[in-house]
């Protein structure tokens, strides 16, 4: 297997309600940003994470109809689907590509246009990416699903909503940095305690919001990257694993079991433990997943998330900075982009080009990306060249 | 011998007081409460229907009879007008989720609030008969009234299931009789949410004409007379129709109340004279006799003579009886939201 | 088309039909194939309990289209007794009052329906016991 790096970028310029956008075109905006990066003249082939473009949008078959928009026709596409975790396996898909050595040059994209349908149709939507027929079936949205994960993360572990919305605290914060994000304000645990409940516990300023968006990485050979980019940054590690897709099937409903198995690989392939991460980018669709994750990632003990976070050792200055970018909370969640923004943030962060959010020094970062409730998790590892 | 051998009802756990329902229409409360004898009624929750409430009357009832397997059940009707599905079978979903097997015969009834003991009727003639083992009578009902309507003060929602069978019968049938004319007193058309009326035309030629002559004819049939029952059921469109027939026939208040529970749980339409017998099954003592006349607009009445036997007792405390479940912490509703749950605000 | 989609899922949605793996004894409901932690093929068919704890719960507030009119209305896990576990909306109950260790009792009951001409949806809730 060759190394791989990452030596383009692109997004678009700010995420959000982009009412003037279609998918293709947050697509291929952000595409064509991430082939000038990198300063390529083609790409072998393409890899679109889309979680629900024929529910968000009745359109399907989008890799194709990216590919002919890109003008990149006719190289294979293809598009992946595992929810909120498309853009991470995407990124894995085309990692696995170069790395085999069946492709040079593959870009990664991920889109999502959320904002074509009213807020019950994304509701529904997103309740997709549960079982359906076990879980969404009997009324349970997916807030509802971390909602009752918090439920029990405090009844186990007295984990409090002040505690939560320290993480949603802290992402805003980094969102005012971040000219990408969605909503770059700040907010304070009161204001998230006294937001409208959606699934209680869980608050309206406990979740990620619904965002248009696209973001597309280029990946190449790590021994060519040099020739595209004076400084690449390379994937040192990447791995997906699942887990049962119904919450209630899980052995446990605090700990996200395809985070944890995802995380281990990773450190295996990076040769390296949580404790030599600079920075992690983390799936926060909802204040408890920051939560458990940091737990689950190695960062913190299990149970002791939401005393980590409310430390403030996940703050930029912290420990471990834990979502730069603002976060899904802050920089908003276009649920395909999603996976693919974190390897954006991390790519930056490592160039030292976050600016007024930039993590010093940062030469190693992880991102993590999951769908569902949890059934799935990808684990991405990138390190300076 | 052949009657009950496994009884249950169902009610829902919602209900509406009249002061509520009057409040909102600028009504005196004190005319329906005095009047027609009504405290409050049941209203069924959203998520609540005909065959919902007859599911679980007739798991109760399986409760009761825990012997029998739902497989030997050889028939299941259910009268209701309140059917949830213009055309296709409440009785095969109810069959489904109590594990009948699909060897049976069913039908949905419907003669108004009589069909409920048409149902009952039914059943008991297939188990005499000896064609089937075991059969389910049952009467359920989330009854229609339109807003601002005296029915509006008693339409309700409740149910009970009676299996019928030959051996541990609880209580045996004695005699029946069936009493019909054509007589228009109350109606629903195709496509009509909510019934129509004939007012006080409802009572003396309708109500009172038909249950009065089932009632006399089923006694003399079986050589009894009021006296020779510890229990009647009449068919409860109020609190005071009942009281006033049983008086009529030569029954005591002490007869007809433990089955009256029309006060505080409504008209429960075809579920109305089965739950009264339902209540009475509750507290029962062996060898007691139980007359029950339903009536049904349009009109028509069924009368059933029953005596208890000394299986009864056994069974009594297996399912919940129907005055705790009146009892049990019911959750009383504003007129906002029993017009919501009843799908009286259009959306 | 939604009537098939309904239909075969019936026996599960009103009985609880579940399965036990012959290997290991775990409980699946709905039932599969292969059994997730022996692989076992072999599974003998049970009916779960309808008596049960409440694992975890929560109070929907912003409902998908199906339960606009419903909001707010309690969803739970719940562990039922012998093994298995739900996921149902919880009926007849004061949301605010629900409880982690609850016994919550199953209940037949109308889940959703098919829009306004098409079919209704039966299956499972619990409700307070």
């Amino acid at each position: 297997m060759r190394e791989v790096a990452i030596i383009g970028v692109g997004m678009n310029d700010r995420w959000g309600e982009l009412w003037e956008k279609s998918l293709r075109d947050l697509y291929v905006e952000a595409a064509l940003r991430a082939i000038d990066d990198a300063g390529v003249d083609h790409i072998d082939s393409m890899y679109v994470a889309c979680m629900s473009s024929g529910l968000f949008t009745g359109q399907e078959h989008v890799s194709s109809l990216l590919a002919d928009y890109l003008g990149v026709a006719p190289i294979p596409a293809v598009r992946v689907e595992s929810a909120c975790a498309s853009g991470g396996n995407a990124l894995r898909l085309g990692w696995l590509e170069v790395a085999s050595g069946a492709s040079d040059l593959v870009l990664v994209g991920g889109v999502e246009k959320m904002t074509d349908v009213d807020g019950s149709q994304a509701t529904l939507a997103l309740a997709a990416a549960s079982d359906f027929e076990w879980e969404a079936f009997n009324g349970v949205t997916f807030p509802g699903l971390y909602a009752m994960m918090a439920r029990r993360h405090m009844h186990e572990f007295g984990t409090t909503p002040e505690q939560l919305a320290a993480a949603s605290v802290k992402n805003h914060h980094n969102g005012t940095m971040n000219p990408v994000a969605q909503f770059q304000m700040e907010i304070t645990v009161e204001t998230v305690l006294n937001s409208v409940l959606v699934a209680d516990p869980l608050h309206i300023l406990d979740c990620s919001p619904v965002t248009d968006g696209a973001a597309a990485v280029i990946l190449c050979p790590a021994d060519q990257a040099k020739k595209f980019n004076s400084q690449p940054v390379k994937i040192a590690a990447s791995a997906v694993a699942t887990d049962a897709m119904a919450l209630h099937s899980r052995e446990s409903l605090v700990t996200i079991g395809s985070a944890k198995a995802a995380a281990e690989k990773a450190y295996k392939q990076a040769g390296v433990g949580p404790g030599e991460i600079d920075l992690a980018e983390v799936h926060d669709c909802f204040t408890i997943s920051e939560i458990c994750l940091v737990e689950d990632l190695g960062f913190t003990e299990k149970g002791k998330g939401g005393e980590f976070t409310e430390s403030g050792a996940t703050a930029l200055d912290g420990r471990i900075p834990v979502n730069t970018s603002g976060g899904l909370k802050s920089k908003g969640h276009p649920v395909g982009a999603t996976g693919v923004a974190q390897a954006i943030e991390v790519y930056k962060q490592l160039r030292g080009e976050a600016g007024k959010r930039q993590v010093k020094g940062a030469k190693r970062g992880l991102c993590h990306n999951m769908g569902g409730s949890g059934g799935t998790s990808a684990v991405h590892i990138l390190e300076v060249m | 011998m052949s009657g009950i051998v496994g009884w249950g009802s169902s009610v829902p756990k919602y209900r509406i007081k009249v002061e509520e329902i009057a409040r909102q229409w600028g009504e005196d409360p004190e005319s329906f409460k005095k009047g027609l004898m009504l405290r409050e009624k049941s209203v069924p929750g959203p998520d609540q229907d005909t065959i919902t409430i007859s599911v679980e009357a007739a798991r109760y009832a399986l409760q009761r009879a825990s012997y029998v397997d739902p497989g030997e059940i050889g028939a299941i009707y259910i009268g209701s007008e309140s059917h949830p599905y213009a055309v296709k079978p409440s009785g095969v979903t109810v069959a489904e989720a109590i594990g009948m097997q699909p060897d049976f015969h069913t039908a949905d009834l419907e003669f108004a609030c009589k069909a409920g003991s048409q149902g009952m009727f039914l059943a008991w003639s297939l188990v005499d008969s000896g064609r089937m083992k075991y059969a389910f009578g049952i009467g359920a009902d989330t009854s229609q009234g339109a807003p601002a309507n005296a029915l509006e003060y008693s339409a309700s929602a409740g149910g009970a299931a009676f299996l019928f069978g030959r051996e541990k019968v609880v209580a045996e049938v004695i005699e029946t009789h069936s009493y019909a004319t054509d007589t228009p007193d109350f109606w629903r058309r195709e496509h009509e949410f909510y019934p129509q009326h004939g007012g006080r035309f409802t009572g003396e030629p309708a109500y009172f004409h038909h249950l009065l002559s089932c009632a006399r004819i089923v006694m003399e049939k079986a050589g009894m007379k009021p006296s020779d029952f510890a229990y009647a059921v009449f068919h409860m469109p109020n609190g005071k129709f009942p009281m006033r027939a049983g008086k009529i026939l030569g029954f005591k208040k002490e007869q007809i109340e433990p089955g009256w529970v029309v006060p505080i749980l409504g008209n429960t339409y075809s579920g109305a004279s089965p739950m009264g017998l339902a209540a009475t099954l509750d507290i029962a003592k062996p060898g007691e006799r139980i007359l029950m006349v339903s009536f049904g607009s349009g009109a028509g009445s069924d009368g059933f003579v029953f005596e208890t036997t000394s299986e009864l007792p056994a069974l009594q405390d297996k399912a919940p009886k129907l005055r705790a479940q009146l009892a049990d912490d019911p959750i009383y509703l504003t007129y906002g939201q029993y017009a919501a749950f009843r799908g009286k605000i259009r959306v | 088309m939604t009537v098939a989609r309904i239909w075969r899922e019936r026996g599960r949605r009103y009985r609880l039909e579940a399965a036990r793996c012959k290997g290991c004894g775990k409980v699946f409901f709905p039932g599969r194939l292969v059994c997730d932690k022996c692989g076992s093929r072999e599974f003998e068919e049970i009916r779960l309990s309808d008596k049960g704890k409440i694992l975890t719960y929560t109070v929907i507030r912003v409902p998908p289209p199906a339960h606009t009119y419903e909001t707010p209305y309690a969803v739970a896990i719940v562990e039922l007794e012998g093994g298995g576990r739900i996921t149902a909306m919880v009926a007849d109950c004061d949301p605010e009052k629900l409880e982690i260790g609850q016994n919550v009792r199953v209940v037949f009951r109308k889940i959703s329906q098919d829009g306004e001409k098409g079919i209704k949806f039966y299956g499972y809730k619990v409700v307070p016991a």
